[in-house]
């Protein structure tokens, strides 16, 4: 089941570090900064970073109500890395890089290991100039039990300021990028203050009174409402910006939906039926309104299910769709988790559902968590999606500044790429009693040592022979004939 | 007849025993109470010839082999240094009387003790001879600097030794009133104090010759101060002064590898568009340093700008200077505000050195850090002991209230460099003591660092390495051997072995006087003592309290040791008790 808290936040942290050259003229290590956090800087140039993301997120959004976020991330932590085809062992590498962050966000990023890794094949694909999709260089891991607190938020301010190195699209030089986002949800009216008013100062406590002197574009967008009938802006402004955000024009800088969005709702079902065996259902609802499109979906489960591959079943409007790509790959009992992705058709305006067979393993003692009976998450499920677009793409933009375009999306084309995550699954696995292995203990220590100690009287105790009393019927004829004055039996 | 006495000698023996079957019975139970004493001293021997071995095999703790003698033999540590000394005799210094009679090698041997576990000894091995021809040549340059040069080019000596030209004391090389010159490189020119006239003898000569050698080494390569100082990790030194032990304190503990940081804080980027040209200033004034360097520890060199970056105290203003002013005792509390934003250095655990440029902003300057005594420091600059330097540049603000904001500022970086090198001289511990009087220094080379001073470094190093690796692999050993519970695994004990081998290498290149060798070897076992030290499979278990144990083991082994116990008390009180009855039959 779902956190459903009324706050959503979510931080995002995207590097991009592309060097898209030659080989010969790449500089991999820059160590003179002037707007990239050297911190940040440090590790990704120790490690040969290609591209890194990192989000954290806590609560539950309301897509229906909402709308879909601009970056969609897992609840929890998420942090999947494009390495560098420079480094030779990616697992180490991975597993250090998983370290140093872990001290860098004050976050349990060092619980990432090879039983939360995975390595998808088709459903990442790199946001940078860098286009190299070689999958033996991406890893990608999450922990859908992290939660987000200020302590996450400290380095992100001393990273300090977006900013791009250079911007050099060809790639002359080292480019580097940082997309920093903070994606916040209020809800002013639920959270006591019944005045339905809000304001910059009321959320973040601070005014804005001027623009970021060394920002080339600093810029507060609105969501407009045409009519007037929503909200009132003070001070009003006549700027008025479009984009396109998720395939749909808006109108931005006062910014409106001006026609009915396209929501992928996806949720995850966790239907139980006796104790070990479980089917996990993630199913999406497409509303679209254009044709069918293709998606991939892949579903990791750590060590703590066994799913079963065989009674995967993939429906839609009561039929069986079958998927044209399945990419399986079996879990190794606390090495590897289990690994699915499948391209499947959406046909539009749909109910698709997924369902997998899983069997709960049993944990070792100390595998538990701290608080074992509030179950054991499985991470969230991704839906990659290469939704068509109504409004043609401009490439010029896109090509200075990828990760720009991509935030502000002001590029247009025929399809985009977009990406929706399930609702992590709360599995419930037998808990064992605690205190079992002392309970175990002093039991068979008592079996042992009642056996023992019959044993040990039966060996060390005396025996002697003792005439056997007379029995009931003899001591009454004995009686009997004591009294009759006959010689005793 | 014969049947009758057999009949009656039956009776007879019928009648001495009163009861037959009672005698029966009981030596029956005799036989049953032999049996049962026998059982439980079986089963006796099988749980304690059996049992508890057992039991003490499967709980056991695996403990791999240490070398503990040799830890033993380290933590009494017994270091000796040895220096190489190569006197030339230049014409006219000695007469060709002494020239024969001199011996060519001379040994002296100098013995300190630290404390009860450190003890020191030095030794100069010191060689005589006269200067060769080229040498001669050399030395009849016109300047010292000139000749410290061409004397470089003739022969290099090895890395730890000093070389002394003797120069006779009408020479003109050195200044009036200049006894000793100290070159770039590990070569000194000394002038013969007394005129060496045919009357003194030669012992005379070279004792006075002696004294002022010794002189020169305690320049050139170290002083027993510098190397009892190395040694602080080891021995609790008392110093006298206040300012002695902020000056122990002020440079970095040695380390195989430093991070230094270069940042410059902009507190007002709306007014100041500054530009730094660090790439430059780096490659042609820290790049040479950090190279010379080398050999002493790895140096990797970073830079960044911080924007909005305040420091945490408030200038004063100053109405006599028109300016605003930081005094001296504020400073402390001007870098942890700013530290916050340094961002640690995640990606090693080395050491950061910090260099801060603070530009102020237009509503604070200019501003002048002030001493103690309220006067104005002439490089606006300060450092902090072991953590880097802060140096105040103000930027001019005459600019009128017309002028376009931000102003770009062009920031000189030969001045800041300058200072900030010196500052990175201190905190790497190369020490720039005032030499003794009579002595002249000569300028250091492009390096910045002349090959006496790296020697010097090394010398300390080297010792404060031993130092420290002998305290952490003893200290790892102690704890070891003083909580049973922690596993020792195979590659902690090779990583302590390693350890300790280099430890022992490091002190034997010492004692042969191969200074660059024994640096090496002593970084070597730092590594290892501390990755030892700190390996985290010896955290495992480490507080495993007893009394837990004892309640886990108390269910089985109370009621199996109960009755054993009690029937081993019971055999030893009846055999007691047998012993007395015959003891008391026989009396």
């Amino acid at each position: 089941m779902p956190n459903l808290y009324d706050s959503y936040v979510q931080v995002n942290i995207l590097v991009l570090y592309a060097t898209h050259c030659f080989p010969t003229k790449c500089i991999f290590s820059v160590s003179h900064y002037r707007l990239f956090p050297t911190s940040l800087g440090q590790v990704i140039s120790k490690f040969s970073v290609r591209e890194l993301h990192i989000s954290f997120t806590q609560g539950y959004r309301r897509t229906m109500q909402w709308g879909q976020t601009f970056l969609p991330s897992p609840p929890g932590a998420e942090l999947w890395v494009w390495f560098q085809d420079t480094v030779t062992d990616v697992d180490v590498t991975w597993k250090e890089l998983t370290n140093v962050l872990s001290g860098i966000f004050c976050a349990s990023l060092n619980f990432i290991d090879s039983t939360n890794t995975v390595q998808p094949s088709a459903s990442f694909k790199p946001l940078g100039v860098g286009n190299v999709t070689d999958q033996r260089f991406l890893r990608y891991a999450v922990l859908p039990r992290e939660v987000v607190c200020t302590e996450n938020l400290t380095p992100w301010k001393k990273a300090g300021y977006t900013s791009d190195l250079c911007q050099d699209w060809q790639c002359k030089s080292t480019a580097w990028e940082l997309r920093q986002t903070l994606n916040v949800v209020f809800d002013l009216h639920s959270s006591g203050q019944s005045k339905r008013e809000w304001s910059l100062f009321k959320m973040f406590s601070r005014t804005l009174t001027e623009a970021c002197p060394l920002a080339s574009s600093s810029k507060v967008d609105v969501t407009d409402n045409p009519q007037g009938e929503l909200f009132e802006l003070s001070p009003a402004t006549p700027m008025l910006s479009q984009a396109v955000v998720l395939g749909n024009r808006r109108t931005y800088s006062q910014r409106v939906e001006t026609c009915c969005a396209l929501y992928f709702t996806e949720s995850a079902m966790c239907q139980a039926t006796g104790c070990r065996r479980g089917r996990s259902t993630p199913w999406c609802t497409t509303t679209t309104r254009t044709g069918p499109s293709p998606s991939s979906c892949w579903t990791p489960c750590p060590g703590t299910c066994v799913s079963t591959s065989h009674t995967l079943t993939v429906t839609s409007k009561g039929r069986d769709n079958k998927p044209s790509y399945i990419h399986y790959q079996p879990s190794k009992d606390r090495l590897r988790p289990h690994l699915l992705e499948m391209l499947v058709q959406l046909p539009p305006n749909s109910v698709i559902e997924v369902t997998v067979q899983f069997e709960r393993a049993l944990l070792k003692w100390t595998e538990y968590t701290p608080d074992p009976n509030h179950g054991f998450y499985v991470g969230s499920s991704v839906i990659s999606a290469l939704v068509p677009s109504v409004v043609a793409m401009d490439t010029n933009s896109t090509q200075e500044r990828p990760l720009f375009s991509s935030f502000f999306p002001c590029k247009e084309e025929s399809s985009y790429f977009m990406q929706v995550y399930t609702e992590p699954l709360l599995v419930n696995l037998p808990t064992p009693d605690f205190s079992m292995p002392y309970n175990v203990i002093c039991l068979t220590c008592t079996v042992v040592a009642v056996g023992y100690g019959f044993l040990y009287n039966f060996l060390t105790s005396t025996f002697q022979v003792e005439e056997p009393s007379p029995g009931l019927a003899k001591r009454l004829a004995n009686i009997i004939c004591r009294l009759r004055g006959v010689p005793l039996l | 007849m014969g049947e009758w006495r057999v009949l009656i000698g039956q009776l007879s023996l019928v009648t001495s025993e009163p009861r037959p079957a009672a005698l029966r019975e009981m030596a029956a139970i005799e036989v049953e109470r032999h049996r049962g004493r026998l059982a439980s001293l079986a089963i006796a021997v099988v749980v304690i010839a059996v049992g508890v071995p057992l039991w003490w095999r499967t709980t056991e703790t695996y403990r791999a082999w240490l070398p503990v003698t040799q830890i033993n033999q380290l933590a009494q540590l017994q270091i000796q240094l040895s220096v190489e000394v190569e006197v030339v005799f230049s014409r006219g210094t000695l007469t060709t009387e002494h020239q024969k009679k001199i011996e060519p090698t001379h040994t002296r041997q100098e013995e300190h003790t630290v404390d009860e576990t450190t003890g020191l000894s030095y030794r100069y091995e010191t060689r005589y001879r006269t200067a060769t021809i080229m040498e001669e040549d050399a030395l009849n340059q016109p300047t010292a600097a000139e000749t410290d040069r061409s004397l470089h080019l003739l022969s290099e000596s090895p890395c730890g030794s000093v070389v002394v030209y003797v120069l006779p004391e009408s020479s003109t090389l050195l200044p009036e009133a200049v006894s000793v010159y100290v070159g770039q490189r590990r070569t000194a020119l000394l002038r013969a104090g007394r005129p060496m006239r045919v009357g003194v003898g030669l012992k005379e000569v070279l004792t006075h010759l002696e004294a002022q050698v010794q002189q020169v080494l305690q320049v050139m390569s170290f002083s027993h101060s510098d190397i009892t100082a190395a040694l602080s990790d080891r021995v609790r030194l008392d110093y006298s002064s206040r300012e002695g032990l902020a000056d122990s304190m002020r440079a970095f503990k040695s380390s195989p590898g430093y991070e230094i940081t270069f940042s410059l804080l902009n507190p007002d980027p709306k007014s100041h568009h500054l530009h730094w040209d660090i790439e430059a200033a780096v490659q042609s004034y820290v790049q040479p340093l950090l190279s010379k360097l080398a050999p002493v520890a790895d140096f990797s060199l970073d830079s960044q700008i911080l924007y909005y970056a305040v420091l945490g105290v408030n200038p004063r203003y100053d109405p006599s200077l028109n300016a605003y002013t930081l005094n001296a005792d504020s400073l402390s509390h001007v870098i942890n505000p700013v530290e916050a934003r340094l961002g640690s250095s995640a990606a090693s655990s080395n050491p950061v050195l910090n260099f801060l440029l603070y530009v102020p902003d237009a509503r604070h300057s200019p501003l002048y850090i002030t001493d103690h005594r309220k006067d104005i420091v002439v490089s606006n600059a300060f450092s902090s002991p072991r953590w880097g330097g802060i140096m105040v540049y103000n930027v001019n603000n005459s600019s009128g209230p017309g002028t376009e904001l931000p102003v770009d500022i062009n920031i000189d970086m030969t001045r800041v460099m300058g200072v900030f090198l010196a500052q990175l001289r201190l905190m790497l511990g190369v020490q720039s003591s005032a030499p003794p009087p009579g002595f002249l220094v000569g300028p250091c080379g492009p390096a910045g660092l002349a090959d006496w001073e790296l020697d010097r470094l090394l010398w300390s190093r080297s010792v404060e390495n031993v130092a420290t690796a002998t305290t952490t692999i003893t200290s790892l050993a102690q704890l070891l051997d003083q909580i049973g519970n922690i596993v020792i695994n195979d590659n902690i004990a090779e990583q302590v072995s390693a350890a300790v081998a280099s430890l022992q290498l490091a002190v034997g290149q010492l004692e042969s006087g191969n200074l660059g060798l024994a640096m090496q070897y002593s970084k070597e076992a730092i590594l290892q003592s501390e990755r030892a030290f700190f390996d985290p499979s010896l955290l495992h278990l480490l507080y495993f309290p007893d009394d837990q144990k004892f309640a886990i083991y108390i269910p089985l082994f109370l009621p199996m040791c109960v009755p054993i116990l009690l029937s081993l008390l019971k055999m030893a009180a009846e055999a007691r008790q047998r012993r007395r009855e015959r003891q008391d039959k026989k009396d």
